[in-house]
């Protein structure tokens, strides 16, 4: 089994295309793979809990990481998060992408 | 535990998007971690560590330049090189056709002319690659 690493860097209500993660990282999950997405810049927007927009991920088992930095900028607060999604520093996804077997993709 | 190297292929000019600053941040972090790091500077990115940037005072806030205090790529650039000097070890390439391509070829110390062949050799050669596209 391999580790995929999506780095969501988009913010969901300017890119339609942030559809494209959601799927990708549910087709990948379902196949038995560890499935991690990585929110960043204004990709966090999405991890607010008011905004729903991960509830499918978190669901299915993804993992699901906030940059702690993208969130002070963008002035979310820690309690401001939907379930399943920790906040986290880039350390850690530094650390995922150089795992054995793991792929990462930006987008 | 086995020696760890992490490939990015960057492509965003200097003050664009925060894509280069979250750059930077990965490749700090990774150096912290005792991680070697890659970089292959293609297109705009040539320019990120273009000696000829100068920080400038902020006429609008009426700062000066010590108080604006501006920051440049061309010094976060210098300060990992810095860093990454010798175990772990960063290398920075700046595409070549890229370069000459922007008169870009006045960087800072420590970053080398290559091609996308030096890509492909890191990529190679690296526990993992992360490509951040300009889109």
């Amino acid at each position: 089994m391999s580790q995929y690493v999506f780095i969501e860097s988009r913010d969901p209500f300017e890119s339609r295309d942030t559809d494209f993660v959601e799927q990708t990282a549910l087709a990948i999950k379902e196949r038995g793979h560890t499935v991690i997405v990585f929110l960043v810049q204004n990709g966090v927007l999405a991890a607010r809990e008011n905004t729903g927009q991960l509830r499918h991920l978190a669901q299915a088992g993804v993992i699901l990481l906030a940059d702690d930095f993208s969130l002070r900028e963008r002035g979310i607060r820690t309690e401001e998060l939907a379930q399943g999604i920790q906040e986290t520093g880039i350390d850690r996804l530094v650390d995922a992408m150089t795992q054995a077997r793991t792929k990462a993709i930006w987008h | 535990m086995k020696e760890r190297t992490l490939t990015l292929a960057l492509m965003d000019p200097p003050y664009e998007s925060a894509k280069s600053t979250t750059a930077f941040r990965i490749i700090s972090a990774a150096l912290d971690q005792g991680i070697n790091v890659n970089v292959f500077a293609y297109e705009g990115a040539v320019c990120l560590p273009l000696k000829d940037q100068a920080p400038h005072a902020n006429p609008v806030k009426g700062t000066s330049l010590e108080e604006e205090e501006h920051p440049t790529t061309k010094a976060f650039v210098s300060s990992l090189l810095a860093k990454g000097n010798d175990k772990p070890r960063l290398t920075w390439v700046n595409c070549g056709l890229c370069v000459d391509e922007r008169g870009a070829a006045n960087v800072v110390d420590g970053v080398r002319r290559g091609s996308p062949a030096d890509f492909f050799k890191m990529a190679g050669e690296s526990t993992n690659t992360l490509v951040i596209p300009t889109k």
